[in-house]
């Protein structure tokens, strides 16, 4: 039973986060910027929704359905004050030409202050938490009118809130404004010489990246029925790692659909890992180092990979080469004729090739373990 | 037309390494023009054609595109900034506007200080780099799609229409090299000389004013580059695109087009067109070029070819 809820909450928390890793695929991927806004837009999205549900609390009857939809406004108000922290980025980026990494943190760190703000909003002072557990939350006020638990709800409503990204996403880099900005961050010399705005580009699909990275925010303060200041910190490594695992599950030529829904799946795995480990007994101010850790061996996968197999073709060629040299001495009494040359050259050609063959298996084995 | 007037461009101005690319540099391209230019290392042939596209904003001069230039109306903006001071090319030329002359009824842009994406719709560029011009992540029919929209609204629709495939396939078989049936294949895994010839289709698909192409075939293997060169001319010739194009090869650019220039620190120090052009040998050219040159020439490209 334990297991089953651990398992359920993890990939609870995994769809819910999904919309953030899918948020860090736009920038990351898709416009090759490495943008640190997020850590800043995901807290944002939280603190954001969190004052608009205690904000309209007194305007809301209480178990009606106007609570749902006021939850519904405060994740498209979080959106938008996502997306603008994206086109902020964006513009320090391309117009003060500030480098992306740098561009995300000042960013990052102007939102630090705007989040305690935005949280301390009615209250005439600035806060760095906002509980939401008198208040309710979009998953409280679902489940009020349906006869099932908070955390099918959750399910629910995660797992429609990724669909509905997906396709949207999906949708709209298949569109001539999607493929232009697919252009900049593939290669922006040749969109600029294609006519394509690239700076616009940019922007908008930084404020596109951030104003999912905000709706995650948001539906993970429903979820947890808090927002606090420092929620976001990390994320974007949770969201590489989403990326990571997702490429990791389906590796070579899938369709972008298949993509984004791997990045998707990449994300709940991950939460369901994390969710263990707590289980583990494992406490919580190990977890971001674990993650840390995690991440860095994914990454340099790739590299490891390569050196490994370099190593093992070198010794498989070597061991092949010292037999022929001894079949090579054994055979110089005989004179060799020039086709029996031909013949072993032939064999030997064949058995390098055979052990190349062997060689990319064992890598692929290594991957798959 | 496209003119360049008193063109000046300097690199790294006040520091120890100021490099004078372009100095007073004038051009008419006449519209139909093919013209070669051939210069040594640093003889600002780039820079010229980058200066054109946008990449650069020159420091003084202007870029004027299509037509005569009649200042009629402009006539009152012209007096205040004459006025004010004499820098009278900055103010004018700080707006891209279009500039009506009532009598022969011909227009004429200055796109000086137009942002290059906006020059693009005018303007099609194939780079010496074969992996510059394509995205290499994105499949054939997406590149020609891009390439099919330059200068025009990037809306919501789809970006490839039905129709447009088949456009895309019938030019791609004008380049005979296979292509039209692998649309939907990556062009990163392309060679080299199908992404150059993939590049020079996408920027003759909506016909440019001017066709700039910077030793295109420069890092092709010879085979490849006289094939590329020879879809150049036919493509050119075809839909009457104005081209300029900088070559290393002398030949080529005898045998290519119909006006040569040469180039020479950051000038034009030769241009020859018609039948003085066609008559033109590499030894002529050698020579013109020593006649010219200073001491640099002795380890210049140049001699090479």
């Amino acid at each position: 039973m334990v297991f089953l809820e651990t398992f359920l909450s993890g990939t609870n928390q995994g769809l819910l986060w999904a919309i953030m890793a899918i948020g860090v695929y736009i920038s990351y991927r898709i416009l090759d910027f490495a943008d640190l806004t997020v850590e800043g837009s995901f807290a944002t999205g939280g603190a954001t929704a969190a004052i608009i549900m205690t904000l309209s609390k007194d305007f809301v009857k209480q178990g009606s359905v106007q609570g749902v939809l006021m939850a519904v406004v405060a994740l498209l108000v979080a959106m938008i004050l996502g997306g603008l922290a994206g086109l902020i980025t964006g513009l320090l980026n391309t117009k003060l030409k500030i480098a992306p990494i740098l561009s995300g943190i000042l960013t990052m760190t102007g939102l630090y202050s705007i989040n305690m703000l935005i949280m301390g909003l009615g209250s005439g002072n600035v806060k760095a938490n906002l509980g939401l557990g008198s208040v309710g939350t979009l998953f409280t006020k679902i489940s009020e009118f349906m006869p099932i638990g908070r955390n099918w709800v959750i399910f629910i409503v995660g797992l429609l809130a990724v669909a509905a990204v997906i396709a949207l996403i999906y949708w709209f880099f298949g569109t001539e404004t999607g493929s232009a900005m697919r252009a900049t961050g593939n290669n922006e010399k040749m969109a600029k010489a294609q006519g394509i705005n690239t700076q616009g580009s940019k922007i908008l699909g930084l404020a596109l990246s951030n104003a999912l990275v905000a709706l995650s925010g948001a539906m993970i303060t429903f979820q947890q029925s808090n927002a606090t200041n420092t929620m976001g910190v990390g994320s974007i490594v949770a969201g590489l790692a989403a990326i990571i695992i997702g490429e990791g599950i389906i590796s070579g030529k899938f369709p972008f659909w298949v993509r984004l829904i791997s990045v998707a799946l990449g994300s709940i795995i991950y939460r369901i890992i994390i969710s263990f480990i707590y289980l583990a007994g494992v406490s919580p101010e190990y977890v971001k180092l674990l993650t840390a850790i995690l991440v860095v061996v994914a990454l340099s996968i790739p590299m490891i990979k390569d050196k490994v197999s370099k190593v093992s073709r070198k010794s498989k060629k070597d061991n092949n080469n010292t037999p022929t040299g001894s079949e090579d001495l054994a055979n110089k009494e005989n004179i060799a004729t020039d086709s029996d040359v031909s013949e072993e050259l032939r064999q030997a050609t064949t058995q390098d090739g055979m052990s190349q063959t062997t060689a990319d298996e064992d890598t692929q084995l290594a991957k798959e373990v | 037309m496209l003119e360049l007037q008193g063109i000046h461009k300097t690199f790294n101005i006040g520091t120890v390494n100021e490099k004078k690319a372009l100095v007073d540099l004038n051009l008419k391209i006449n519209d139909g023009d093919f013209i070669t230019v051939i210069g040594g290392n640093g003889a600002g042939k780039s820079t010229m054609l980058n200066i054109i596209a946008g990449v650069f904003t020159p420091e003084e001069g202007k870029i004027t595109i299509d037509g005569v230039e009649v200042k009629k109306k402009k006539s009152a903006k012209k007096y205040s900034s004459v006025k004010g001071n004499a820098n009278e090319n900055e103010v004018d030329s700080a707006e891209n506007t279009v500039v009506e002359n009532q009598e022969d009824n011909s227009t004429v842009l200055d796109i000086t200080k137009m942002p290059e994406y906006k020059r693009a719709s005018m303007i099609g560029r194939v780079f010496q780099d074969p992996m510059v011009g394509t995205a290499a992540n994105m499949s054939i029919e997406e590149n020609l799609a891009l390439a099919n929209r330059r200068g025009k609204m990037r809306g919501l629709r789809w970006n490839i229409k039905k129709e447009e495939r088949e456009y895309f396939r019938e030019k791609l078989k004008m380049l005979d090299l296979n292509l039209e049936d692998r649309l939907t294949t990556k062009v990163g895994l392309l060679s080299g000389g199908q992404r150059q010839a993939l590049t020079l289709l996408m920027a003759s698909l909506i016909k440019p004013k001017v066709l700039l192409l910077d030793e295109h075939t420069a890092a092709l293997d010879p085979k490849t580059a006289s094939k590329v060169l020879s879809l150049t001319e036919e493509i050119t010739s075809k839909d009457k695109i104005t081209t300029v194009m900088i070559t290393h090869n002398m030949k080529d650019a005898i045998t290519y087009g119909n006006r040569l220039i040469m180039m020479m620190n950051g000038s034009i120090i030769y241009d020859v067109s018609g039948e003085e052009k066609k008559n033109l040998t590499v030894k002529d050219l050698l020579l013109k070029f020593e006649q010219n040159s200073d001491d640099e020439f002795a380890n210049d490209r140049m001699l090479l070819s």
